[in-house]
């Protein structure tokens, strides 16, 4: 019988590091065979064995191979997935979802915006950018955190810094050790260098985070379908299914989750949809 | 084949269980019309029509020979096409296994024009797309039809705007009208199954007159449709995200999840995950759910539909507009279910026809 799209495949973890109080960063191998391809910004839906599934990003591949995929525990599964240990199995499916549009943005501009775990799905687009980074102009990462203790992969930011990007970090709520800028991320957007109508950016965080940094690069001159944000909405399904995602017209496990603001800016003006 | 006469469904429903379906049927049961499985013709419905109006559903007795006096039903297709509540795997340790799936042959007696749409637009959403469900196609090709022409729609029927009814078209196996004096039924095949059905059956052929008293039955019933949608520019008009029409009704909407319950196309479904005490297993059933409810929209523990009117505004946008986007079809067969069903009597062709 031909596999149910329902049915995940089982994976081990290889490693489990923990990012924050909160936050652990698994890598996920399959018990056989290699891990599926996926691009930067897609997502797997990751099984706790009795307890649920839910969508998380792929943050990157790790040496071996597998997924690396950075789990806050907000949830009944969240927690249960931050709670695994290495040599304990999870079930995985996908990849799905549209990704980021980084060919798009070849020759340009580059503006990553992160709001808090935003950054865990921005992380492969990062490294694809910076793996090439003869082929974009000025590449500027902005990255926002309620507080120090939570701004995530802080010693990855160091290397991207030292790898040719321009990277600006803000704290919400300082503590006495900070000497950096306070605010929302937003306030970075004039801390950086960008050629508004030669930019491509990509943003991801917190809905309002998104929203406000959208239209800040809007005023600045980007055009809005430069401007890419990567939606959360309840999931049950990723397939097309369960119906949960729709946002509008769209499902955004198959549309998203990865939406220009051309198209999504409109539709996130209209509360509860 | 050319149209043929019965005079008894006996011998239609004894094939069939001869030829290894179960035969599921209309009966009354509950005070209402419900489906299931039948041995013979005499645990039909028989003199029994029904009044349904928003927020009302009664059956009342005439007295006649008739079997399929009476509209749709709270019960359709969807739950053998897709059932209510449905394993999909277990875990035992590293090892997951998929639920056996059984389909078991079953004949559909009954269904009517607007059902057989309904299932047209299930076929879309759980086999059109990229991740088609073979679950759903082995229930699917185990499933027989046995459709009737509707001679007397409901108080909220409104197929006809919808262009999905009364009169059966298509995706039906065989199809029946039912006519009085004397009490017959004319026979159309739809497929060659039914074709070799039929054949095995005692039969007539139809005359010109048992046509002709056929297609009366359909037009009268076209003219007796309870409600209309105008269904021109229908997509613009939900486009009124703004419209204090979704107040008005999210007032009165108790966003109890009936309408969806009860509707042939609403296919939104969650998961439930359990383990088992004695062994550890886990197991993980997927089941109805419904864009009314709370949780269906919950992200990190907040609704994106936390209101009424944004979670009764969802599912009418959905039903007869973004659904059309989706797939190329709208949600909406005119079945009249969600009026006749739902607690407070909330009328979605008024709904439609109230927004601007």
């Amino acid at each position: 019988m031909i596999s149910h799209p329902m049915t995940p495949v089982v994976y081990r973890v290889r490693s489990r590091r923990p990012d924050r109080v909160d936050t652990v960063t698994l890598t996920l191998e399959p018990l056989r065979g290699d891990c599926p391809p996926f691009l930067p910004g897609q997502f797997t839906m990751l099984y706790a064995p009795g307890v649920g599934e839910i969508p998380v990003s792929i943050s990157g591949r790790s040496r071996s191979g597998g997924y690396a995929q950075t789990i806050r525990a907000v949830g009944a599964v969240s927690a249960a997935l931050c709670g695994k240990r290495p040599g304990e199995v999870v079930g995985v499916r996908g990849p799905y979802g549209h990704g980021w549009g980084v060919p798009a943005a070849a020759g340009l501009d580059v503006v990553v915006a992160a709001g808090g775990l935003g950054i865990a799905p921005l992380r492969p687009v990062v490294r694809a950018l910076l793996a090439g980074r003869d082929r974009y102009g000025r590449v500027s990462v902005i990255a926002g955190a309620r507080s120090p203790a939570t701004l995530m992969y802080p010693r990855e930011l160091a290397r991207w810094s030292r790898q040719g990007a321009d990277v600006q970090v803000i704290v919400d709520h300082p503590d006495h050790a900070w000497h950096g800028p306070v605010g929302l991320v937003t306030r970075l957007v004039d801390r950086i260098v960008f050629e508004p109508r030669r930019t491509h950016a990509f943003v991801c965080g917190p809905e309002a985070m998104m929203r406000a940094t959208a239209e800040e690069l809007l005023r600045r001159g980007v055009a809005p379908a430069r401007v890419e944000l990567s939606l959360e909405r309840n999931m049950k399904c990723a397939v097309v299914r369960c119906g949960h995602c729709q946002f509008g017209p769209l499902f955004v496990c198959e549309d998203g989750p990865v939406l220009g603001y051309d198209r999504a800016g409109p539709m996130l003006a209209v509360a509860e949809l | 084949m050319d149209a043929v006469v019965i005079e008894s469904l006996e011998p239609l429903i004894a094939e069939l269980r001869s030829r290894g379906f179960a035969v599921v049927g209309p009966v009354v049961r509950d005070g209402a019309i419900r489906f299931e499985e039948i041995a013979s013709a005499g645990r039909l419905a028989r003199g029994v029509t029904d009044d349904q109006e928003p927020g009302r559903y009664r059956l009342r007795e005439t007295g006649d020979e008739m079997i399929f006096s009476f509209a749709a039903s709270p019960d359709s297709a969807k739950r053998y096409t897709q059932p209510p509540r449905q394993a999909l795997f277990r875990m035992r340790g590293e090892r997951i296994e998929e639920a056996e799936e059984e389909a078991p042959r079953i004949a559909l007696l009954g269904v009517r024009a607007c059902d057989l749409a309904a299932i047209g637009v299930q076929d879309r959403v759980f086999l059109g797309g990229r991740h088609p469900d073979p679950a759903y196609r082995l229930r699917r090709e185990a499933l027989l039809l046995v459709a009737v022409n509707c001679a007397v729609p409901g108080g909220t029927c409104f197929c006809v705007s919808m262009g999905t009814g009364p009169r059966v078209t298509a995706g039906h196996d065989i199809a029946l009208t039912e006519l009085a004096a004397p009490h017959r039924f004319v026979v159309e095949i739809g497929s060659e199954r039914g074709e070799e059905i039929v054949r095995a059956l005692p039969r007539a052929p139809a005359s010109a007159r048992d046509q002709a008293d056929a297609e009366e039955v359909s037009r009268t019933a076209a003219g007796r449709m309870g409600r209309q949608v105008e269904t021109e520019g229908i997509q613009e008009r939900l486009s009124a995200h703004d419209s204090p029409r979704w107040q008005q009704v999210g007032a009165r909407c108790l966003t109890c999840a009936n309408c969806t319950m009860v509707c042939p196309t609403c296919f939104c479904t969650t998961v439930e995950d359990s383990t088992s005490l004695a062994d550890g297993t886990a197991e993980r059933v997927e089941r109805w759910d419904s864009c009314f409810t709370l949780g269906f929209s919950e992200v990190n523990g907040t609704p994106v539909r936390g209101s009424n009117p944004g979670r009764y505004r969802q599912w009418l946008t959905h039903k007869f507009s973004t659904w059309i986007d989706q797939f190329g079809m709208s949600g909406c067969v005119g079945c009249g279910r969600c009026i006749t069903w739902c607690p407070v009597g909330i009328d979605v062709t008024e709904e439609l026809a109230n927004l601007p």
